[in-house]
């Protein structure tokens, strides 16, 4: 049989070109097809049509919070009342729904069955909307979120054009 | 000078320290590749929430309406003006109700721009209630800060 000398070493060059232009092209594909996807996370609200009309009285045992937002001009936020008193800020508000509501957010708890309903002029700024949701709806305690009230609806708009 | 003067010479050069970065650099992007279909819009800048963390499971087959700062809205990458979603959502709720199942078993995510008039997502979500859509996920941006 054909066999080559065996005496000496030989050193096999395989040819790295075609693995390479597959490689490069893998990785011209994937490069390309990244995309950063920044962390984002929802408030669920269940806003039925009419749902002011179809809770029941006895059923809503707690009042609803009232938060109403005021709106300047350009949007920012002019002045938060809760309940029709003024409110200062944010952390305000988290301090003022911990102190109705407590932070006992278990099954039947008085966090679950408290309402805030959010008034809100017509021209603020969506962000404000964000976080008062995100002041009533719980706070981070040593990086845990605690949950607080998670019923929310809005007030119907008011047409401020 | 001794040179090799046999011809034009093969110059070997040593690949190996090229192969191996190109392969952890395949490896990273592999590994950062996500399939998530997650509609994402460089034109929105969510406001951002220290409780919007990341859902665990997406959402099945939600409707994404993202208002932008300049109130209208985007759907399915097209710019919509607020009072012309009704028609979309109007074949939304068809599409549904052929597949035997109702709008208001339906998420409507709503990424609204934090610069964006309250009264506009606002009106977004109303037409959303007179379609018979009632569960709304308003989406924000993670805040990491502390």
């Amino acid at each position: 049989m054909a066999r080559r000398e065996s005496g000496s070493f030989d050193r096999i060059n395989p040819d790295m070109t075609p693995m390479i232009d597959v490689v490069f092209q893998l990785l011209t594909f994937f490069m390309l097809t990244l995309k950063s996807v920044i962390p984002e996370g929802d408030f669920d609200i269940r806003m039925p049509l009419g749902a002011a009309a179809a809770a029941a009285p006895d059923d809503q045992l707690v009042p609803p919070i009232r938060v109403k937002m005021t709106a300047a001009a350009d949007g920012r936020l002019a002045g938060m009342t809760m309940n029709g008193s003024p409110i200062r800020d944010f952390d305000d508000l988290r301090n003022k729904v911990v102190g109705i509501v407590g932070t006992d957010t278990g099954p039947n708890s008085l966090a679950e069955n408290t309402e805030v309903e959010l008034d809100c002029d017509y021209g603020l700024s969506y962000e404000n909307v964000v976080q008062a949701i995100t002041s009533v709806s719980g706070m981070v305690r040593d990086g845990q979120i605690v949950e607080l009230i998670k019923k929310i609806k809005f007030t119907p708009v008011k047409s401020g054009k | 000078m001794g040179r090799r003067s046999e011809g034009p010479s093969t110059t070997e050069v040593d690949m190996t320290p090229m192969i191996d970065i190109v392969f952890q650099l395949m490896t990273f992007f592999i590994f950062t590749l996500n399939f998530s279909e997650a509609e994402q819009d460089d034109r929105i800048q969510l406001p951002l929430s220290q409780l919007a963390k990341p859902v665990p499971g997406p959402v099945e087959k939600p409707i994404t309406l993202q208002v932008t700062s300049t109130n209208s809205v985007i759907y399915a990458g097209e710019l919509v003006p607020v009072v012309q979603i009704g028609g979309y959502l109007e074949r939304e709720k068809a599409s549904l109700v052929n597949a035997g199942r109702q709008p208001a078993d339906a998420t409507v995510i709503v990424r609204a721009d934090g610069r964006a008039k309250t009264g506009e997502v606002q009106e977004v979500v109303k037409i959303c209630q007179e379609k018979g859509f009632e569960k709304f996920a308003l989406r924000a941006q993670y805040d990491e800060r502390e």
